[in-house]
C-alpha cells in the first residue's frame, strides 16, 4: 500500500467514523444516565431524511440539520415518555423507534417527492460542504505532516468536525461539572439522586435530549453533507447499532468511544476497497466479514477477554420508589 | 392493658419540639402504613422509634424526609409549619436521613458522593475543594474519619455508613434520622457508631433512631415511641421503661424474649465438612478452608457480619454452589463438586431454609399447596410418576399451615399474599416436615415479626430436642446466642473460634466477628 493510498483509506475513516462518533456519543450520554438508547438507528435515520428534506425543498441545509434535530428530538421525547415518565420497558421503545422511523420515512417520503421514498438530489448550498483548512494546498507537499494535514484532517465538512470536538467537550461535562456529576450518578444509583433532593426524572430527559441532538447530527451527516446528496431508504445501515457496539468497546467513556469509531470506521474504509487490501495484505477477504468485525469485536469484549466492560449499574431500570 | 399509653407527659415536653407530626396517614393501595399519628421529637435529645417490620416506622420517617408524601396530616420543624414535599425541602428544613440501604453512588469517590446534589456551582472543582476541607473539620468533630478519595466500593460499610452521615452533617442538618443503621454492623462498628451519636447530641443536634433492637433502644436513647400496624402505641422517657414492657407494646401481649431451652444432649457427629474451600463467580475465594462438625441433637450457630462467607457455607452445603474439600453427612460422602443439586441433598436428609425466602425459598405467585411440595414434589406423598396428586398435597398443605399456625390458614393462596412471618412458616414447615437428618436454617427470623419469632425458635429447639443437627447462620448476634448449643465465628471465609454458648457474650464473639483474635488484639 503507498503513502497516498493510506491517505485515501484515513481520509475515509474520518469521514465514515464522524457519524459513528456522534451516534455512539448520543447513546453515551443516555445510557450513562440510566436510559439505554437501542433507538439510535431511528434517530438518525428521521433526522438524515428530515434534514435532506427541508434542504431540498428549503435550499437550505442549515434549516435542514434545524428541522433533523426538531425530528430526532420528537423520538428522544417519545422515548423518554415511554422509558422515564411511564416506567416502560426501555429496549422495546426504542426498537418501536426504530420500526417506526424505517417506515414513516419511507412513507412520508415517497408521497412527498414521490421518488421511491427518496429526496431530491441536494445540490450545492444545499448540502454540507467540505472545509479547506488554511494553508492546506500550500503546505500539502510536505512530506508526512503536510500531506496529513490537508489530505486527512482538512476538507472535511463542519458536522465531521463536530463529532470531533464533542469529545473532549463530552469528556469535560461528564467529569468536570456538575451536571455531569449528576447524570453519572443517576445512571448508577438514582436513590441517591433522588435522596440529595435533585429530581431523577429532569435529568433522565435532560441526558436523552442531548442523545436526541447528537443523534440528528450524525443523520445529517449522512444525508446532507458531501459526497453524500440526499436521502435513501435505510441509510443508516445499522450504524446506529455499530455506535452502541462502540459505546460498549469503549466502555462508556468519550476518548475511548472515538478510539473505537477510528478502529470501527477504518474497517469500513477497508470493506470499501477489497481490491486494495488483497494487494496490500496478500489475501482477499469477504466485505461482510470487516462489516461483522465490530460486532464481533464487541462480543470479545462482552466475553471479557479485554478488560471487564461495567455497564451503568442502574442502566435500562426504571426508577421506581421502594414499595 | 396497664400500659395506659401516655403520649408525651414526660419532662421533656417542655419548650419547642424540633420535629412534631400531626395526624400523619399514608396508605400504599389497601395497606394502611400509617394511621393518624403525632409525635413530637424534643430538641437535642435522641428519640428512639421502635417497632415489627411492617409497623411502619420507616414510612413515617420518610415522609419526614420528603421522600414519600403523607395522604394527611402536618408537619411542624422547630414550631414552624414546614411543607416538604420533596428531599430537597427536607435538606432545607435542616433534617439529615441515614437510610437502611444506603443511597451512595458505588463507583465514586467519597467526597463525590458528599457534594452531589449540595455543589456550590457548575463546575464541580472548588465544590470538591471546599468539601474537602469541611470533612477534614468534621472527621476531627465527630470521630468520622473517611478517606475522602476512597471509592465507596472500597470501603466497608461501617465506613460508607459515616459516608451517609458526613453527607447529611455537610448539608448542615441539625434532625439525623438513622433507619436501622446497626443491622450491618459489627458489634465494635455499632459501639464506634454510638459514639457519633452522642457526640452529635453533645453538639445539640436531634437525633431519630429507628430500630427493631430493644437492646440499642435502652443503650442510647433519652425518648421511645413505640409504633404497631400503623399506629403510635405510645411515647414514653426511656428510663421509665425496660425492654419487657416495650415488647409488650410492640406485639400487644406479652412475649417470652428469651429462648426457652435446656442443655443439649450431643450425640454422634452428622454433619462433618474439612477444609471446605469456595470461589465465586468472580473469581473471588469466599471460603478459605472451613471446617466445622455439627452432632446430632445440637444446635450450631455461625456468626459473623453479613457477607463474610455464611451465605456461601449454606449454598454449597444446600448443593447450589460448587466447592472442594469434604463434606460428610452422617459418615457418608457428599458431592460438592458440583455432579449433585440441591435435590440430591434433600435425598441426602439435609433440609434448608435459605437465608432468601423470597428469593429462594418460595415462588411468590405460586399458591401455598404448591410451595409446600418444592423440592419434595417427586416423592411418592405427593403422586405417582409425572402425575400429581393435587388432592393429597392440598390436604397435607392444610395440616401444615394449622401445625405451625399460618395465618390465614389457606392452601390455595398466593405465597406473596401471606406476611414475613407466615411466608417463613411455609417454608420451615417443608423443610421440618421432610424429616432431615440435618437442618441448614439462613437467617430464620429476617423480617419476621416477634411472636413469629417465638415460634419458629421453638419449633427449631424442637427439631434439636428429637436429636436431629442443625446448622443456623443468622447476623443477629442476640439469636446466634440465644439459640445456639455451640457458636463458631466466620470472618473473610474464615473460622475464626467456636465457643460454647453458654460461656460466651456479645463482646468476645464481636471481636472475632472484626477478625480481631487474641493473638492479634
Amino acid at each position: 500500500m503507498d503513502w497516498a493510498t493510506l491517505l485515501q483509506i484515513l481520509d475515509a475513516t474520518l469521514r465514515l467514523a464522524s457519524p459513528l462518533l456522534l451516534a455512539c456519543l448520543a447513546g453515551l450520554f443516555s445510557e450513562r444516565a440510566g436510559i439505554f438508547d437501542i433507538g439510535l438507528e431511528g434517530k438518525m435515520l428521521v433526522a438524515a431524511f428530515l434534514a435532506a428534506g427541508f434542504a431540498a425543498t428549503t435550499g437550505s441545509v442549515w434549516l435542514g440539520l434545524l428541522v433533523g434535530i426538531a425530528g430526532s428530538l420528537a423520538l428522544s421525547a417519545v422515548h423518554g415518555l415511554a422509558s422515564i415518565t411511564f416506567r416502560g420497558n426501555q429496549l422495546i421503545s426504542g426498537v418501536a423507534i426504530n420500526f417506526l422511523a424505517s417506515g414513516l420515512t419511507v412513507v412520508v417520503g415517497q408521497s412527498w417527492f414521490a421518488e421511491g421514498g427518496r429526496t431530491p438530489q441536494l445540490g450545492d448550498g444545499q448540502r454540507f460542504e467540505e472545509l479547506t483548512f488554511p494553508g492546506a494546498t500550500e503546505i500539502r507537499d510536505l512530506p508526512i505532516l503536510g500531506s496529513l494535514y490537508s489530505e486527512v484532517l482538512s476538507g472535511h465538512t463542519i458536522l465531521v468536525y463536530a463529532g470531533l470536538l464533542a469529545v473532549p467537550l463530552s469528556w469535560w461535562v461528564l467529569y468536570r461539572t456538575r451536571f455531569g456529576l449528576r447524570l453519572r450518578a443517576v445512571g448508577e444509583n438514582p436513590a441517591a439522586v433522588d435522596t440529595a433532593g435533585i429530581s431523577v426524572t429532569r435529568l433522565r430527559f435532560a441526558a436523552v435530549a442531548i442523545a436526541g441532538v447528537l443523534c440528528a447530527l450524525a443523520g445529517a451527516q449522512l444525508s446532507t453533507a458531501e459526497p453524500a446528496a440526499g436521502f435513501v431508504r435505510d441509510m443508516t445501515a445499522g450504524r446506529g447499532y455499530i455506535a452502541l457496539a462502540a459505546l460498549i468497546f469503549a466502555k462508556w467513556r468519550p476518548f475511548p468511544a472515538l478510539g473505537a469509531c477510528l478502529l470501527f470506521g477504518f474497517l469500513q474504509a477497508l470493506a470499501l476497497r477489497p481490491a486494495l487490501f488483497q494487494q496490500s495484505f496478500g489475501f482477499s477477504i469477504q466485505g461482510q466479514l470487516l462489516d461483522a468485525m465490530p460486532y464481533i469485536l464487541t462480543v470479545i469484549i462482552l466475553a471479557g477477554f479485554v478488560g471487564r466492560a461495567i455497564p451503568p449499574r442502574a442502566g435500562g431500570e426504571p426508577y421506581v420508589k421502594e414499595r | 392493658m396497664s400500659l395506659a399509653p401516655q403520649v408525651q407527659t414526660q419532662s421533656g415536653s417542655q419548650g419547642t419540639p424540633a420535629i412534631e407530626l400531626r395526624g400523619i396517614s399514608k396508605a400504599f393501595g389497601p395497606v394502611q402504613a400509617n394511621k393518624d399519628i403525632s409525635i413530637r421529637v424534643m430538641p437535642g435529645t435522641i428519640h428512639g422509634i421502635i417497632g415489627e417490620n411492617g409497623a411502619g416506622k420507616s414510612t413515617l420517617m420518610s415522609i419526614l424526609y420528603g421522600f414519600y408524601h403523607a395522604d394527611s396530616g402536618e408537619i411542624f420543624i422547630n414550631g414552624r409549619r414546614t411543607l416538604i414535599p420533596d428531599s430537597q425541602a427536607a435538606i432545607r428544613a435542616g433534617i439529615g436521613m441515614v437510610f437502611q440501604h444506603f443511597k451512595l453512588v458505588e463507583n465514586f469517590t467519597v467526597l463525590e458522593n458528599v457534594v452531589l446534589g449540595a455543589e456550590d456551582g457548575a463546575l464541580l472543582r472548588p465544590s470538591l475543594a471546599k468539601a474537602r476541607a469541611q470533612l477534614r473539620q468534621l472527621a476531627e468533630e465527630y470521630e468520622l474519619d473517611v478517606d475522602p478519595d476512597a471509592r465507596i466500593e472500597e470501603i466497608g460499610v461501617g465506613f460508607q455508613q459515616r459516608v451517609e452521615i458526613l453527607k447529611a452533617l455537610y448539608r448542615r442538618a441539625d434532625i439525623l434520622i438513622l433507619d436501622e443503621p446497626t443491622g450491618v454492623l459489627t458489634p465494635p462498628e455499632a459501639d464506634h457508631l454510638f459514639r457519633i451519636l452522642r457526640n452529635l447530641k453533645a453538639q445539640g443536634k436531634t437525633i431519630v433512631l429507628i430500630t427493631h433492637k430493644l437492646r440499642e433502644i435502652m443503650d442510647i436513647t433519652d425518648t421511645v415511641s413505640v409504633m404497631r400496624r400503623g399506629e403510635m402505641t405510645a411515647t414514653v422517657a426511656t428510663r421509665d421503661t425496660n425492654p419487657a414492657q416495650l415488647a409488650e407494646l410492640m406485639v400487644g401481649r406479652k412475649v417470652l424474649l428469651r429462648v426457652d431451652k435446656t442443655p443439649a444432649e450431643p450425640g454422634a457427629p452428622v454433619l462433618e465438612i474439612d477444609n471446605l474451600r469456595v470461589v465465586d463467580a468472580k473469581g473471588v475465594e469466599r471460603l478459605k478452608g472451613v471446617s466445622l462438625a455439627v452432632r446430632a441433637g445440637e444446635i450450631l450457630g455461625i456468626a459473623g457480619v453479613a457477607g463474610n462467607g455464611q451465605s456461601e457455607l449454606l449454598e454449597v452445603l444446600g448443593g447450589y454452589m460448587k466447592g472442594t474439600g469434604t463434606v460428610r453427612v452422617k459418615g457418608r460422602p457428599i458431592d460438592i463438586a458440583g455432579h449433585e443439586d440441591a435435590r440430591d441433598r434433600r435425598d441426602a436428609g439435609i433440609g434448608h431454609v435459605p437465608e432468601d425466602r423470597q428469593q429462594a425459598g418460595l415462588i411468590l405467585d405460586f399458591a401455598a399447596w404448591e410451595n409446600i411440595a418444592l423440592g419434595y414434589h417427586h416423592r411418592d406423598a405427593y403422586g405417582r410418576g409425572a402425575m400429581m396428586d393435587q388432592a393429597a398435597m392440598k390436604a397435607d398443605t392444610a395440616d401444615k399451615m394449622q401445625r405451625f399456625d399460618v395465618r390465614p390458614p389457606n392452601p390455595m393462596l398466593a405465597a406473596k399474599n401471606f406476611s414475613g412471618g407466615n411466608q417463613q412458616k411455609i417454608v420451615v414447615a417443608r423443610e421440618i416436615e421432610s424429616g432431615p437428618d440435618l437442618l441448614l436454617i439462613g437467617q430464620p427470623t429476617r423480617g419476621v415479626d416477634i411472636g413469629a419469632i417465638e415460634f419458629i425458635h421453638k419449633q427449631i429447639v424442637a427439631l434439636r430436642d428429637q436429636g436431629k443437627a442443625i446448622l443456623l447462620v443468622s447476623v443477629e448476634l442476640d439469636e446466634i446466642l440465644s439459640l445456639s448449643d455451640r457458636i463458631a465465628v466466620m470472618f473473610d471465609g474464615r473460622i475464626m473460634g467456636e465457643k460454647i454458648a453458654a460461656d460466651t457474650d456479645a463482646n468476645e464473639l464481636g471481636l472475632l466477628m472484626a477478625g480481631i483474635t487474641e493473638g492479634t488484639a
